[in-house]
């Protein structure tokens, strides 16, 4: 048991799964991207920017990991510093003014730990965004495609709906890093995936998630035009609904209260 | 000029003629090292200092004790003292730990929340307790939190929290991650109300509370020389190999970067925060 998770940690972290960037041109059409967070830098490790979801314009943000080697030491392996998680928040605020709902594509194994990172303030990043989706007007999903690295994968899921691939994993902190503080020793990581229950299926029945995307067809075409059907379908349904940012809010708001007892 | 006398950083050891004074012992008494200036401090004079070396360095303080210290007299009427979490997760070891916490700390959990008087204004007050579980975030911190900024809004207070901790608590794995989001959720609705919202982070504020509420705040405070980040120092030199600079994630050094409004002594932050109060009082839009 201890094992399947891990492996599912391992499946997720697979440098051949398609990335962020596979998912923006294989789901939506006329992809424009927009840089930068206007107060410092642009972080290649999110890409964002509007695009149309058949006949419906929208806003995209991405977490890219990269392909190759080079592509992946300029995407900093999708691990994004503060300007990203700012860049991000500055394209929902727009999609917000322009009434269009906003898709996040997640693959990170977190806000990037560094010393830049910290000096630019990653956590007040993270923070603002939590705070600002939280109360969106417009409708937000998020999809998890491999790696939900603790708080960075969070920033860009504050969302109406999360969604898991089958072997995506969704964790507070890494296996290695659990097992590395509880038990002083990372090779006990197997035990922490399976403990920390940070599987789509485990996300599912904490509440966390509301839907898991199979993987049988990955990367195919029907795979793409499978999630933008779900993704059309989803946001009818979202674009009704009048109590869409009170929905949301109660959406987090009843998360843990069972894990709660009151003496 | 008062006004600016209380706002000019002092050092504690000005104020209360202490200072000077070279270090009494009695014999026998129990003393505690000084991490700063490495000298024996009687913990009489600790404790008569609010847990301030007359160096300047300030030890970390039980929740409660601090309640004591910031408000007035007698009115601090806590709240939600009956939650705590349970293991949602059946994770290994948790029973025993937080059981073992439970009984050290005399806390159900990691932060104490309620209503007071500070310099005879009303506020919503919570403190975290770096003694459970180093002030980590579980399922009933987060709902502790989120349900006291809900209380805040219903009635039109101010909130005002002491932070200390290490982040997210990883034995309850995703839930507690969940509280990131649900914290600011209801930080955002207490804003929106036009209520006014201080937070003085304490050593160490780290990991998923600097990345939610801490840093949500209106004003932001701290103490000096506190930990104030978002990755451990230890984490970032492992994966960046680099030395950190001086004073790294130090009080000091994030003021300095532009992410905290002020850092205030103990001896001043009762007279500070009553202080900013006052200046918001009666400010909110009905």
């Amino acid at each position: 048991m201890s094992e399947a998770a891990y492996e599912r940690v391992k499946l997720a972290r697979d440098s051949k799964r398609p990335t962020g960037l596979d998912y923006i041109k294989n789901i939506f059409k006329g992809f424009i991207e927009f840089h930068g967070d206007r107060r410092y830098a642009d972080d290649p490790a999110i890409v964002g920017g509007i695009a149309k979801l058949n006949n419906t314009p929208v806003t995209v943000i991405a977490i890219e990991k990269g392909h190759s080697a080079k592509e992946r030491t300029y995407r900093n392996f999708g691990m994004p510093q503060p300007e990203g998680y700012r860049k991000a928040l500055r394209l929902m605020k727009q999609a917000e003014k322009f009434g269009r709902p906003i898709i996040c594509i997640v693959d990170t194994s977190g806000a990037y730990c560094g010393i830049g990172a910290e000096e630019r303030g990653q956590g007040q990043a993270i923070a603002e965004n939590l705070l600002e989706m939280s109360a969106l007007c417009v409708p937000v999903i998020s999809i998890l495609i491999g790696e939900g690295g603790s708080g960075g994968a969070l920033a860009l899921a504050v969302a109406d709906r999360v969604w898991m691939l089958q072997n995506a994993v969704y964790s507070v902190i890494s296996p290695e890093g659990c097992a590395s503080i509880l038990w002083k020793d990372s090779v006990k990581a197997e035990t922490a995936a399976a403990s920390l229950k940070l599987t789509a299926e485990d996300a599912k029945s904490l509440g966390v998630i509301e839907r898991i995307l199979s993987e049988n067809d990955i990367g195919k075409k029907e795979f793409y035009d499978r999630i933008r059907t779900l993704l059309t379908e989803e946001l009818k349904e979202l674009s009704g609904d009048i109590d869409l940012t009170q929905n949301r809010y109660d959406r987090f708001r009843n998360l843990g209260v069972s894990a709660v007892v009151k003496e | 000029m008062a006004l600016l006398n209380f706002l000019k950083p002092k050092n504690q050891l000005e104020e209360g003629g202490r200072t000077s004074a070279p270090v009494q012992r009695d014999a026998g008494e129990p003393e505690k090292n000084c991490p700063n200036c490495h000298k024996d401090i009687p913990l009489s004079r600790l404790w008569a200092n609010d847990l301030v070396c007359p160096c300047g360095y300030h030890f970390r303080m039980k929740a409660r004790q601090r309640i004591q210290m910031i408000t007035d007299k007698g009115s601090f009427h806590e709240l939600y003292s009956n939650m705590k979490a349970e293991n949602p997760l059946n994770f290994p070891g948790y029973n025993d730990k937080i059981e073992t916490v439970r009984a050290a700390s005399c806390e159900k959990e990691a932060v104490v929340c309620g209503t007071a008087m500070i310099g005879k204004q009303k506020c919503c007050l919570f403190v975290m307790e770096s003694y459970f579980i180093m002030g980590s975030m579980g399922s009933a911190v987060g709902e502790k939190i989120t349900t006291l900024f809900e209380y805040a809004v219903q009635h039109r207070l101010p909130v005002i929290g002491f932070t200390v901790s290490g982040g997210a608590r990883m034995q309850e794995g995703l839930l507690s991650l969940m509280q990131m989001a649900k914290t600011s959720a209801a930080v955002k609705r207490h804003s929106d109300a036009g209520l006014l919202y201080i937070a003085v982070l304490t050593d160490p504020t780290t990991g998923g509370v600097t990345a939610s509420f801490a840093m949500e705040a209106d004003i932001i405070l701290a103490e000096p020389g506190a930990t104030v980040g978002f990755a451990g120092a230890r984490v970032i030199e492992q994966t960046t190999k680099k030395a950190l600079p001086e004073g790294f994630q130090k009080s000091e050094f994030v003021l300095e970067h532009g992410f905290i409004d002020s850092i205030i002594q103990r001896s001043n932050q009762k007279k500070y925060l009553t202080e900013l109060l006052k200046m918001h009082d009666g400010r909110a839009m009905v």
